[in-house]
């Protein structure tokens, strides 16, 4: 069994259509539960509403009161071609870290902006973490084009202001495509209002994307998770690993053979990237936060190194804080350094200063007591991601540069 | 690597990074298809050798099926199974025909676990929950802290990104693990055919109904079903419109039943 499955994340501005696209995509391809429908129709009665899509997924009283997503939220339908996991991330500015939550899962997304607004502060924002976070299969959305009379004009002008917008960011939309997710046009099949219209509707649209695939040919890259007695483990963020390899582990610097590879109650002469897996080695064992590596295609060592970060939290941060970084199992006390450049990351203006605040962008320079094992970014993203923590709670995700 | 294997080798990675940070760790077993699941999981990251105990909440309201599944997989796995149970609410008498479901549910099941965690100084919990279950666990984390009176602080929860899971907590928090968030019903029905894992008889078709979800015998309804085979029942989830906990009266008495459980402690 096969089976196809792509997660993607819906962003965009509040009250831009968020939860009312996600229940209408759930609606028309008929994924909701008649007795959710039925609640949700008993609560839309209580409240002296109109039915809204919006409610099938905004269960919490409290969201249904203030009319806004809190949390990311998952769910999930499908299309002929194969299944979806859609991740609401909700639009208020202090829910910045759900939003980078949800995008860090997504393999593609939907940035959706009001037809009748335009752009907004959230737009420009998530649009600059979506390019941040690598994401390279997106759709742009002009929804409530009902509120618009379903003129073409009106969608004409904000796709060209949007497209001046994601140019400045180097974001290239696979489709731009105007939608009423009310009226249900152009989401699951196209409406008379919208006939001007010679794009996809947004099922189609999806259904042109790819799953993230593997890749292939890339080093071995193997965190140590844990050692359980005699086995090490841990899960293989790329590459591959075979029995009687020769493998070195580092920082530490040591070549070992492996001896076996172990699942329960089996063995493998060989496993690839996303396999938690046992290992025995020859010798040296090894500890959590070593990574074994492919002995001809080595990773980085370092104790300096560049970084952008978006920061998510109120704990501001200036130059000689320390901070815990943690990449894969790894863990250490990082500096920073310097502090190079500071963006505002709705506007994208410089910002002067040396002090990082929530929801600023800003490019530093890190520095380690002990050596961090690395890549780079974009060959091996897990090997060049992380989050920074202080007093327990995660405080920002970066990239290294 | 098809797609039970991703959900399976994600699923292992969060249970070993629970065990890396806290080895005082329990898996809740409420013997249901979910939990079970998540049970051999666990298995398969220990390599068959569990290093922290098992624990059933005991309502002692469940059906005798249950019983008898837990006594028999308890033996044949070797777990060390924890049974809790709020003494001193059963010795009062409580049960669900003379209270309301709510009190009842908390007494016995969210009172029960707490005296459990404390009896035995866990510092963090596995369960087998899934986001597609109901709309509010959709909300839920990996790594879900709560704090001494259970509460869940769905509006201030960590920032959860690239398997970064939250795994210092402070002195009076303890920390509620979720290895199944991603998975669905119909996943957790494909993976026990592949894995051959054993599961209650009670999921299966008997003269026209089954259970599709466990929980306390007078608060569980059987649905209408004649999928009497894992494959039926894969086919009948496959098609159905029903949601699966349609059967748990507990979540219909009021639109909210199931947030306000959850904010006071109910897994």
């Amino acid at each position: 069994m096969n089976k196809e499955y792509l997660k993607f994340v819906i962003v965009g501005h509040v009250d831009h259509g968020k939860s009312s696209l996600i229940g209408r995509l759930l609606f028309d391809t008929k994924s909701i539960p008649q007795d959710k429908i039925d609640e949700v129709k008993t609560v839309c009665e209580a409240l002296g509403k109109d039915f809204e899509f919006s409610y099938l997924l905004d269960y919490l009283t409290e969201e249904r009161e203030k009319n806004i997503t809190i949390e990311t939220t998952q769910t999930f339908f499908k299309t002929k071609k194969r299944d979806y996991v859609i991740i609401d991330a909700p639009g208020h500015k202090e829910f910045l870290k759900n939003m980078i939550t949800g995008s860090s899962l997504a393999e593609a997304a939907i940035l959706i902006v009001d037809a009748n607004e335009g752009i907004k502060e959230q737009t420009k924002r998530h649009a600059y973490l979506l390019n941040l976070l690598n994401l390279k299969q997106i759709i742009v959305v002009i929804n409530k084009m009902d509120l618009v009379d379903y003129k073409e004009e009106r969608f004409k002008e904000v796709e060209q202001n949007l497209i001046n917008h994601l140019n400045k960011l180097d974001l290239k939309p696979n489709y731009i495509i105007p939608i009423s997710a009310r009226n249900g046009d152009n989401i699951a099949t196209k409406g008379d209002n919208l006939n001007w219209f010679n794009g996809p509707s947004v099922l189609d649209a999806l259904d042109s994307f790819n799953n993230q695939f593997q890749k292939e040919n890339l080093p071995l890259r193997l965190p140590i998770q844990d050692v359980y007695e005699d086995i090490v483990v841990g899960r293989i963020e790329s590459g591959q690993i075979e029995k009687n390899q020769e493998i070195i582990i580092l920082p530490a610097n040591t070549v070992n053979t492996v001896k076996a590879i172990k699942k329960w109650k089996t063995e493998l002469n060989l496993a690839s990237q996303g396999h938690s897996i046992g290992l025995n080695l020859d010798n040296n064992q090894g500890k959590r936060g070593q990574i074994i590596c492919a002995k001809d295609d080595l990773p980085q060592v370092v104790t300096k190194f560049k970084a952008t970060l978006f920061w998510m939290s109120n704990i501001e941060a200036s130059e000689n804080d320390k901070f815990s970084l943690k990449i894969v199992t790894q863990e250490q006390e990082v500096v920073i350094k310097k502090i190079h450049t500071l963006m505002d990351s709705s506007s994208l203006e410089l910002i002067d200063g040396k002090t990082i605040k929530e929801t600023y962008i800003a490019n530093v320079e890190f520095e380690s007591n002990k050596p961090l094992v690395i890549d780079d970014y974009t060959c091996i993203p897990e090997m060049g991601r992380f989050v920074l923590t202080s007093n327990e709670n995660v405080v920002a995700g970066g990239i290294i540069t | 690597m098809d797609h039970l294997d991703e959900l399976e080798n994600k699923s292992i990675y969060i249970i070993r990074e629970a065990y890396h940070e806290f080895k005082d760790l329990g898996l809740l077993w409420s013997i249901g298809k979910d939990s079970t699941t998540l049970l051999w999981l666990c298995m398969k990251a220990f390599f068959g050798k569990l290093p922290f105990p098992v624990i059933h909440i005991d309502t002692t309201f469940k059906f005798p099926e249950m019983y008898e599944f837990r006594d028999r997989y308890t033996k044949e796995l070797g777990l060390n199974l924890i049974i809790g149970k709020n003494e001193e609410a059963l010795a009062r008498g409580i049960n669900y025909q003379d209270t309301d479901t709510f009190e009842c549910t908390h007494l016995l099941k969210t009172v029960a676990l707490k005296q459990t965690i404390d009896k035995y100084g866990f510092k963090a919990i596995l369960l087998g929950i899934r986001r597609d279950e109901h709309g509010i666990r959709a909300k839920e984390r990996y790594f879900s802290p709560r704090n001494k009176d259970f509460k869940w602080n769905y509006n201030d929860q960590p920032a959860e990104l690239w398997d970064q899971y939250k795994s210092k907590i402070k002195e009076d928090v303890h920390l509620r693990v979720h290895p199944l968030l991603h998975w669905t019903e119909l996943d957790i029905w494909e993976y026990i055919k592949r894995e051959n894992i054993p599961v209650n008889k009670l999921y299966f078709a008997k003269d026209g109904f089954r259970y599709r979800s466990l929980g306390c015998r007078p608060i569980t309804k059987p649905i209408k079903s004649e999928a009497d085979t894992i494959d039926k029942i894969i086919e009948e989830i496959r098609t159905t419109k029903e949601a699966e906990r349609a059967g748990r009266l507990q979540d219909k008495e009021q639109a909210n039943t199931m947030e306000k459980l959850r904010s006071l402690g109910y897994m």
